[in-house]
């Protein structure tokens, strides 16, 4: 496994560079969150990344998409995150995506899949249901009538969940809390009887939803992979996203730290620049030093999960603690440098720090992957 | 191509009947191995170590790529992998450790008059001449160019005065290879000439230095109007720094072709330390803050170890960040003993006696002597200068 980009992934990373700074740069975020837009993502910008093909690139030719892989997905997501530009792309076009073209049957497969690369439909994944992630802990009830289930229950902090046509709901089908057997995923269409979503207002500004399941009914079909196998199946689609989350988090930071790097130039105090004082210089080249392990943790992962490696567990927790730790790092250390413009509302930064905290959260923090690389190790 | 096959065949059966059998993979272990350095004080556990050194030195296999006129193997990039891949094949042990091959003998190909080369270069290669560097002094760590050995112009020769610190081996060198001071009302860069200096010259002398870990190779070097020929003299008068700096790059390339981290310390698994010493529960480390911290570093060192390997497959773009794998490798290998020492408690600080364990007492050591990892080669702080300057454009 080759620590670069082939010339394909470097060549959408451009489209994405370009697109990001010319269609979406912070203000494009700015004024979705001043005007409190409904789905806090933009549906024209929307339709303009599937028209570049952004959606299907984890999909099948034969449906329609490019197959790219992981790396070329996650290489869009860091520009993305570089100008902090929301879009269902990470719900749809990573989870959504990747869960059904990997485990979807033939008729999902058909029913959903042009649909994701057309742009018609959003989906999202509901796994979580406390204020720590944790999958196994899973409570969500799926009770078997006859031919049919019955779910009942709540999901919460579902990513893109106040927009999404679809969702992918991890549900308990037998087994205790802790066990990740005994879990099945369904896919269920959000417009159906019984389904509620409450919109959560979170610090980043994005799309979240608690999501209501209240007597929905679902059919064999609506079964994603095979019953009780969803604490794998769930487990291996997590790792992609988590993957790309992390990419998307290593963008943030790369901006954050480009910002603080120029400020420093530019910023005079004392009549010098303050990026000669060597109490700053230090601490800008150590953020220097993890942003390049979190580039090396990112590009091994990506690659890790296109080449199927038997490490893709432990390089996905690699990946989202260390992108978690450094724009922890560089967040904090942004806002220090910049001083009081920094912890100002009209100045860019505060949505990067924003951003930072919830995408940490987002499928296990720091502390979660750490732990869950220890076990994965052997520690 | 049929060139290389036929150089294949004699390099094969050369090694079939010039390696002895205990400078052999799979050598009788009760054989003495010899650290071979070579020079006019060395002294050889086992015979066969000298016998393969004067047979791959008489070979110029010590050097392969330097011209047969100074002494090397004149092989060509292609000759030079055959050989590699043959001596490895056999598990041929290297022949010859030395300064003079890793940092002295490029500085010399480069600057070095035809008569410096053809005097110098056929003893580094044969391994007939230790050689060590001077270059720190008491008053001039960080800021190397702030010399003060100073050597006076006395028309034919030069009178050294003066003194260097941290001269690895040279209780054992024969020669030294030492920046020196010749212009003192110049600017600081600009006086400073490169000179070799025979060891045994009077006025010479040497002190081993004793670190925190004990015994350690550096020695103090002492000048005392020592009379020095101006044919040693490298490169024009006062034009030394730059050959300096042409030289610590040779020497930070071979450091880090030893792969940093590794070759520093205690090799020992930091994870089994913490179960034995700890104790293990359910295949874990039982005590959970020795775990998360122990998980913590290993994080850490993942993440290094890709980003070596991804300046490996990015080719050639890993000078700008050399800094960064000088800092971060001794600044990991600090912590690792660090852990290892907590997670051996009294064991990880025994000193002496019959009462511990070898393995403790040599890992209480290995982590005092990571403490100069940082300050050796450049320190850490050195290192995050170059990063804010060089790679980061900060102003200065």
């Amino acid at each position: 496994m080759k620590l670069i980009l082939t010339e394909e992934q470097e060549f959408l990373r451009d489209t994405a560079r370009d697109f990001a700074r010319e269609r979406t740069p912070v203000t494009h975020f700015r004024s979705l969150r001043d005007n409190k837009d409904e789905n806090l993502w933009d549906k024209d910008i929307w339709q303009e990344m599937v028209n570049l093909g952004w959606s299907g690139i984890l999909i099948p030719e034969e449906f329609g998409g490019s197959d790219f892989g992981v790396a070329g997905i996650s290489v869009i997501l860091q520009e993305c995150g570089k100008t902090l530009t929301p879009s269902p792309l990470f719900s749809t076009g990573v989870l959504g995506a990747y869960a059904i073209s990997n485990f979807g049957t033939k008729e999902q497969k058909e029913k959903y899949l042009p649909k994701i690369v057309s742009g018609e439909i959003t989906t999202a994944l509901a796994v979580d249901e406390s204020s720590h992630h944790d999958p196994s802990k899973t409570l969500f009830k799926a009770e078997q009538k006859a031919s049919n289930f019955l779910l009942n229950g709540k999901k919460t902090f579902v990513i893109d969940g106040a927009s999404a046509d679809i969702f992918i709901v991890l549900a308990r089908t037998s087994g205790n809390s802790g066990d990740l057997a005994g879990l099945t995923l369904f896919v269920v269409e959000s417009s159906i009887d019984g389904i509620k979503k409450i919109k959560l207002d979170m610090a980043d500004s994005r799309n979240y939803a608690n999501i209501e399941f209240n007597n929905v009914e679902c059919s064999n079909e609506d079964i994603l992979g095979a019953l009780e196998s969803g604490g794998e199946t769930v487990e291996r689609i997590l790792d992609i996203g988590r993957i790309a989350m992390s990419a998307e988090m290593l963008g943030n930071a790369e901006s954050a730290f480009e910002t603080t790097i120029e400020y420093l130039k530019q910023r005079k105090q004392f009549g010098v620049v303050i990026g000669t004082f060597q109490a700053l210089q230090h601490r800008a080249a150590e953020m220097f030093c993890e942003i390049e392990l979190t580039k090396s943790a990112v590009m091994a992962a990506i690659h890790g999960a296109d080449e199927n490696s038997n490490e893709l567990q432990r390089l996905s927790s690699l990946a989202k603690t260390i992108a978690g730790e450094t724009l922890n790092l560089v967040s904090n250390e942004a806002i220090q440098m910049h001083g009081g413009i920094g912890v100002t509302d009209e100045y860019d930064l505060g949505f990067f720090i924003k951003r930072s905290r919830v995408a940490e959260q987002i499928f296990g923090s720091s502390t979660y992957h750490t732990e869950r690389y220890a076990n994965l190790s052997g520690f | 191509m049929q060139n290389l096959e036929e150089f294949r065949k004699e390099v094969k059966e050369w090694l079939n009947d010039n390696c002895p059998k205990s400078m052999r993979a799979g050598a009788n272990p009760s054989i003495p191995i010899d650290e071979v350095w070579g020079g006019r004080k060395a002294e050889y556990k086992n015979p066969e170590s000298k016998l393969w050194l004067d047979r791959m030195g008489a070979k110029g296999w010590t050097m392969p790529t330097v011209s047969k006129e100074y002494g090397g193997g004149g092989l060509t990039a292609e000759e030079v992998t055959i050989l590699n891949q043959e001596m490895f094949a056999i598990g041929a042990k290297g022949p010859l450790l030395s300064f003079g091959i890793w940092m002295l003998a490029p500085v010399l190909l480069e600057y070095g008059t035809e008569e410096q080369k053809k005097e110098h270069l056929p003893k580094i290669i044969k391994g007939e001449i230790r050689w060590c560097q001077g270059y720190s002094e008491p008053g001039s760590g960080s800021d190397l160019a702030s010399l003060a050995t100073k050597a006076e112009d006395n028309g034919d020769h030069f009178i050294v005065n003066g003194q260097k610190v941290w001269t690895s081996y040279a209780d054992k060198a024969d020669w030294i290879f030492a920046l020196v001071r010749t212009g003192p009302k110049e600017p600081k860069h600009d006086g400073i000439s490169f000179l070799l200096i025979d060891m045994e010259t009077a006025g010479v002398s040497t002190k081993p230095i004793t670190l925190i870990s004990g015994k350690s190779p550096f020695c103090e070097t002492f000048f005392d109007d020592v009379k020095v020929p101006k044919e040693n003299l490298i490169g024009q008068q006062n034009a030394g720094w730059a050959i300096a700096k042409a030289l610590l790059q040779h020497e930070r390339a071979f450091l880090s072709s030893f792969g940093l981290a590794s070759s520093m310390g205690s090799g020992r698994d930091l994870v089994s330390i913490a179960k034995k010493h700890i104790g293990e529960e359910d295949g874990k480390i039982s005590n959970g803050f020795y775990r998360s911290q122990i998980t913590a570093h290993k994080i850490k060192e993942h993440a290094f170890g890709l980003t070596l390997k991804r300046a490996k497959d990015e080719g050639g773009k890993a000078s700008a960040t050399a800094s960064m794998f000088k800092l971060y490798g001794s600044e990991h290998n600090k912590r690792r003993h660090e852990l290892m020492i907590a997670a051996t408690g009294i064991n990880g600080v025994a000193w002496d006696g019959d009462e511990f364990d070898k393995k403790d007492k040599d890992l209480t050591r290995a982590w005092l002597r990571t403490k100069g990892n940082s300050i050796e080669g450049g320190t850490s702080e050195v290192q995050l200068n170059v990063i804010s300057k060089r790679v980061l454009g900060l102003p200065s």
